[in-house]
């Protein structure tokens, strides 16, 4: 650390976090207009119901009301997030599928008047039978969501690698193992907001907190009719993400709307309610694990099937249902693997994608699988892990290449890093210490829409004085750490000192960039970010050579000065010139050498303004397989975590320890924010394991959509984190860079329930570990 | 909805204000004096992201009505720092990179603030303790945890 980079690889500063520290930083509900309207949404009471009728005269009529706008008002322009699978319209039509479908939205002069106008909009509904399970939705007969999908089938998935049957023949042991997760929520704290703003124009620009400033333009343009051109999004500060805010939303649209006919800023927010009700997070996946396994613990075939239960529309669910099946081809090797998903349409929010996409309680079932084999197979779980695991180089059945894979460095890591050997089954009763491992992508490999466009597109301008150079990117900050990431490539790139880097970010205006999910900014707009870095390196030695009327090769930037090799140059003429060039100033340069000041106003009075380009799109990658784009990646991060629980057998309630945690994340930009995403993964996880569900009443109504009644960790839940971070250098990633911020979620769960299995003698299947739910395992085990 | 006349001293800086009966501090903080620190994630006390200091005891400002506290001291976010010069828990919070997406940062700060005015020496319980009520969802706490650690005994040395 250290020694080979200048800027990279240590702990910088966060360039937001005065801001934020200070109550300075802007987030969406923070920004204010002139003449701006409130808006707000009508939503649907019931489950499942036709619309007969909506009756808006009252609301009209009230003083302060602008506008009120149903499907009659707006294109029927159908969305969503995966074109395949467009199923959502800005108001319900003809019939509303969950509780909270969007009715009607009204823009007023303030709030009050506008909730006032809602109340006053009067709707006919006709009550139609609803289903919220999947096995309702999958029952002969079930009333059905939508017309297109019969079968209340959002999509399926069937795939096969290898032979499985050959490889099941080949078995010592198969064991079947079933498991099943709770719907989730986001859990962010800053609620979703948007802000439309029209002008005379015709130009359209959002504000909004999302985690996909381009996506929500493409989608803004496609159902509004304004051209993409003039169609800005901004993203001020987020106050976190996940995922659920990785798809435009009807506050964005209905907002986008409303400021187009009235001609007035509008602003629309979700409260904590809504946002449960908006969801877009975790799916409730059901999973059966068939797998097969030789004497020794090798791995030889699985044949995996899922049910995801996914709510009224579609969102990320198609590629949610793909996530379920593809990342179990890691970290182990295993030759034969089928899969068998479905994604089951329901009366209840959407879900979509939260971080470790697809993937969490897939991952959950599997290791817990491990753990019960090993235990039959009289082998120590981590042994029969690392008999299985795979090395770089590596190709998954189904064609997933790990380029760099640190597993077994992460592994080895938290045994050692845990005490493992001394703790693993020597703890009295009630104790318990378990592992596990999982790994993700670092960036889907294709956009959510079938293109060719790079993911990302950076541009690094050179302020004409060269004293700083100015990054701008589409990128998407929502509090991970990818503003000072990017600004800290783009200082190790050039050669200048991060406090010589400003950055802008998080707007469409400044370039493309595919937004914040699925782990990519680090290597891809970090791609980008270097490639503008070094082109404006280049022109600016370029530019200083030939002023020196030396050779280029001769020059390099290091910490913001220029190394000249060779025989000695005299510059004393161009230190002169710049000198007099800032007469009056009292930071002239000095030392014995030139700086990248100098040298950048020598290629500004050569060249105009400077500004260096960079982009990056993932090359052609995976099988040719269906559904084979999702999964792949350039490259793969990987965690392992050791869990040490206590439980008290008298009253079921548990409580996690300690955690030890390995990451590889190919090589830290910035440790302090390695370890945070680290330390965020498991504080997601642990609440995922310990309390988390969204409840419904038969009505389809959420039964805890508050803060207080959905339960997050807080600090008192939190165990001791102690983290490691693995560098295995990543030939695909910037630097060697490759994801943290979801992969890192990956083994808690699993780490926990094993763990607690080593406890208790019983492995629990089900999430939430609540102390009902303890309690009974425990007695079931009893009775044998 | 009359409104009411009161008086909010707000970061040392006295505030004659007219507000209707049913607006909660944080509104009023938020809205007519454009103090935006002070963030709200819930609008229920449930989150502690409004977290502002009431006579130096922290309070959910979105479960305070304006109109209760006239004459009452109130310190945000916003009047922390000592002009451009960081409080030391704000100090540490950045060095130990406890900051995140940040919607809990001025209410954790704030708490965190109390804590050390009253205890100048807390155990790692005290500061878990003193943050129970202000969710985070991106740290996991450690960080945050260790800061205010950290701030405790620089405080205690200077």
């Amino acid at each position: 650390m250290g020694g080979k980079y200048d800027v990279i690889g240590g702990r910088a500063r966060r360039v937001d976090a005065v801001d934020k520290a200070t109550g300075k930083a802007i987030y969406a509900e923070d920004l204010r207009f002139v003449g701006e309207l409130h808006g707000a949404l009508l939503q649907s009471p019931l489950p499942h119901a036709r619309v007969l009728n909506i009756d808006t005269s009252r609301a009209l009529k009230l003083p302060g009301v602008k506008a009120v706008i149903t499907h009659k008002d707006v294109p029927a322009t159908r969305y969503g997030v995966s074109p395949a699978r467009y199923d959502e319209t800005v108001f319900a039509i003809d019939r509303v599928r969950y509780v909270g479908d969007e009715v009607a939205a009204v823009a007023a002069v303030d709030l009050e008047t506008a909730l006032e106008a809602i109340e006053l909009i009067k709707v006919d509904y006709e009550p139609l039978p609803h289903v919220l399970t999947v096995d309702e939705a999958l029952a002969p007969g079930a009333p059905q969501l939508h017309d297109e999908y019969p079968g209340n089938l959002c999509a399926e998935v069937h795939q096969e690698f290898g032979d499985l049957a050959a490889g099941f023949a080949q078995c010592d042991l198969i064991h079947e193992h079933k498991f099943v997760n709770k719907r989730q929520d986001g859990g962010f704290i800053e609620p979703q907001h948007s802000i439309a703003v029209y002008d005379h124009t015709g130009q359209l620009t959002l504000y909004s907190s999302t985690q996909v400033p381009h996506y929500v333009q493409r989608t803004l343009s496609m159902v509004t009719g304004v051209p993409i051109g003039k169609v800005r999004v901004v993203k001020p500060y987020v106050g976190g993400g996940f995922g659920p805010k990785a798809e435009a939303n009807p506050l964005d649209l209905c907002a986008s709307f409303l400021a187009m006919r009235t001609g007035k800023p509008v602003r629309m927010g979700y409260t904590r309610a809504q946002v449960f009700l908006h969801s877009r997070a975790r799916h409730q996946f059901f999973h059966t694990m068939k797998t097969g396994f030789k004497k020794d613990g090798t791995i030889v075939a699985l044949a995996h099937q899922c049910h995801l239960e996914g709510g009224a529309y579609s969102s990320f669910g198609i590629a949610t249902v793909y996530y379920a099946g593809s990342l179990l081809g890691g970290p182990y090797r295993m030759k034969h693997m089928s899969y068998d998903g479905y994604r089951v349409y329901t009366n209840k929010p959407a879900c979509g994608a939260q971080r470790g996409h697809g993937c969490v309680a897939a991952r959950a079932c599997f290791e817990q699988q491990l753990d019960i084999v090993a235990k039959q197979l009289d082998l120590d779980p981590i042994e029969m892990r690392l008999k299985n695991i795979m090395e770089n180089g590596d190709v998954t059945c189904n064609h997933m290449s790990m380029s760099s894979l640190g597993m077994k460095e992460c592994i080895q890591a938290v045994q050692t890093g845990s005490d493992w050997q001394e703790k693993r089954g020597k703890l009295p009763p009630g104790r318990g210490i378990g592992m596990a491992s999982g790994f993700f992508v670092s960036g889907a490999g294709y956009p959510i829409y079938r293109s060719d466009t790079f993911h990302c597109t950076v541009t690094i301008k050179v302020q004409e004085d060269g004293g700083t150079v100015l990054v701008k990117t589409g990128a998407a900050e929502i509090g991970q750490g990818s503003d000072t990431t990017m600004a800290m490539i783009a200082a190790e790139a050039i050669g200048i000192p991060l406090e010589a880097v400003r950055l802008v970010s998080g707007d469409t205006d400044y370039g493309v960039d595919l937004g914040a999910y699925s782990s990519r900014t680090t290597l891809m707009t970090g791609h980008a970010t270097k490639e503008a870095g070094l082109a404006v390196k280049e022109t600016v030695l370029t530019a200083l050579a030939q002023e020196l009327g030396i050779e280029r090769q001769r020059l390099d930037l290091k910490k913001g000065l220029v190394q000249i090799s060779g025989e000695p140059v005299d510059f004393s003429a161009l230190r002169t010139k710049y000198i007099k060039e800032h007469r009056g100033w009292t930071d002239h340069p000095d030392g014995e050498q030139l700086t990248f000041t100098e040298a950048a106003r020598v290629a500004f009075l050569k060249h105009g303004t400077i500004v260096g380009t960079g982009k990056y799109k993932p090359p052609v990658l995976g099988g040719l397989h269906k559904g084979a784009a999702v999964g792949t990646s350039p490259a793969y991060g990987c965690s392992a975590q050791v869990a040490e629980v206590s439980v008290d057998l008298e009253t079921g309630q548990i409580k996690v320890e300690r955690i030890t945690d390995a990451h590889d994340c190919g090589q830290a930009i910035n440790l302090t924010s390695v370890e945070a995403q680290m330390e965020g993964s498991v504080s997601m996880g642990l609440g995922e394991t310990m309390f988390e569900e969204v409840k419904f009443d038969k009505d389809g109504r959420v039964l805890n959509p508050s803060l207080g009644e959905y339960h997050i960790p807080t600090v008192l839940d939190m165990p001791e984190m102690k983290c490691i971070v693995v560098e295995t250098g990543e030939p695909n990633g910037p630097f060697g860079a490759k994801e943290v911020g979801e992969g890192a979620i990956m083994p808690t769960i699993p780490a926990i329930l094993n763990a607690v299995h080593d406890a208790i003698g019983v492995a629990i299947d089900e999430l939430p570990l609540t102390p009902e739910r303890v309690l009974k395992a425990l007695a079931q085990a009893k009775q044998g | 909805m009359k409104k009411l006349a009161i008086t909010l001293v707000v970061n040392d800086t006295e505030h004659e204000l007219l507000v209707a009966p049913n607006r909660t501090l944080a509104q009023v903080l938020r809205e007519d004096l454009g103090l935006t620190g002070t963030k709200q994630g819930c609008q229920v006390g449930d989150c502690g992201s409004c977290t502002v200091l009431l006579d130096d005891e922290p309070v959910n400002s979105c479960l305070v009505l304006a109109a209760q506290v006239t004459g009452r001291r109130v310190r945000t976010i916003e009047g922390v720092a000592d002009g451009n010069r960081l409080h030391p828990i704000q100090e540490a919070m950045v060095e130990h990179g406890a900051i995140q997406c940040g919607f809990c940062s001025p209410g954790m700060i704030l708490s965190a603030k109390s804590l050390l005015e009253k205890n100048p020496d807390p155990s790692n319980g005290d500061i878990r303790q003193a943050l129970s009520g202000n969710l985070c969802r991106c740290t996991g706490y450690q960080k945050i945890v260790e800061a205010v650690a950290d701030a405790a005994q620089k405080m205690g040395r200077a």
